[in-house]
């Protein structure tokens, strides 16, 4: 009775975060994508820029904005909360950098945040560097053909 | 229209990541790779530049962007310079975001202190 009780309650308990998880990530990276696209919008009506230069623009201002909330320490508790929807966005990769500077300027500029800062977003600029030439060799090579 | 179609497309993504580092023992850092090489493989057959038309922001935000600019500078440089180009041109169009959040992180690191 017991062991089939336990059963249930582990098969049941974790669906239930996967699915709201899910739903609050959705509803976070949306919002996300909501705020890229007016800020573009923005930008390219207020600058009179190209979409090209605007979306740089939003890159800048959105890095700009989660470092800041980062090291203002409320960020963590959005991404706590919100879990990839904002760690799949830029947003992410600017708090990932910011986090790891801040963590380690106790031990010095040098061997503190120049070594650490990219420590946990070294890995998507290594992979998508090697990858990139990976498959635009792959294109090359298809493009020859 | 193309706020929703942001909104769908993001969220989509995200979600999908959500479920992936729920399911499995994947980390954030695992998930982000994925979605980069994700996003740099779609541009082999010119799948993410559609979908940059139809989401606008919803799919220049997420990391997979990270991966399509990256293969764009790559390839924009090997159109224009040969060979040597795909060195000197992938992180072209990247370049902006990097330097950004290496320069803020580093300025605001020496202005503000850590807080748990």
């Amino acid at each position: 009775m017991k062991q089939s009780y336990q059963d249930i309650v582990s098969k049941n308990s974790p669906k239930e975060n996967v699915f709201m998880n899910a739903v609050v990530a959705f509803i976070s990276g949306g919002l996300m994508g909501i705020i890229a696209q007016y800020l573009i919008d923005g930008y390219s009506a207020l600058l009179d820029i190209s979409t090209k230069e605007a979306t740089v623009c939003m890159l800048v201002t959105l890095i700009f904005l989660s470092c800041l909330f980062t090291s203002l320490g409320f960020f963590d508790k959005w991404v706590n909360f919100c879990k990839c929807g904002l760690i799949i966005p830029i947003t992410g990769f600017a708090h990932a950098t910011m986090s790891a500077a801040l963590e380690y300027r106790k031990e010095g500029l040098v061997t503190g945040i120049g070594m650490n800062m990219l420590k946990l977003s070294g890995a998507v600029i290594i992979f998508g560097v090697v990858s990139s030439f990976v498959f635009s060799l792959i294109r090359m090579v298809v493009g020859l053909i | 229209m193309i706020y929703l179609n942001a909104f769908i497309f993001a969220g989509i993504v995200c979600a999908l990541g959500q479920i992936i580092l729920d399911t499995t023992k994947l980390t954030p850092g695992h998930i982000t790779v994925i979605f980069v090489v994700v996003g740099a493989f779609l541009d082999v057959f010119n799948i993410y530049d559609r979908l940059v038309l139809w989401a606008g922001g919803g799919a220049l935000v997420p990391i997979t962007s990270f991966g399509h600019n990256l293969i764009h500078g790559a390839i924009h440089g090997y159109n224009t310079e040969g060979v040597l180009g795909l060195f000197s041109g992938t992180l072209d169009l990247t370049a902006a975001g990097i330097s950004a959040a290496i320069i803020f992180a580093f300025f605001m690191s020496l202005i503000f202190e850590p807080r748990d």
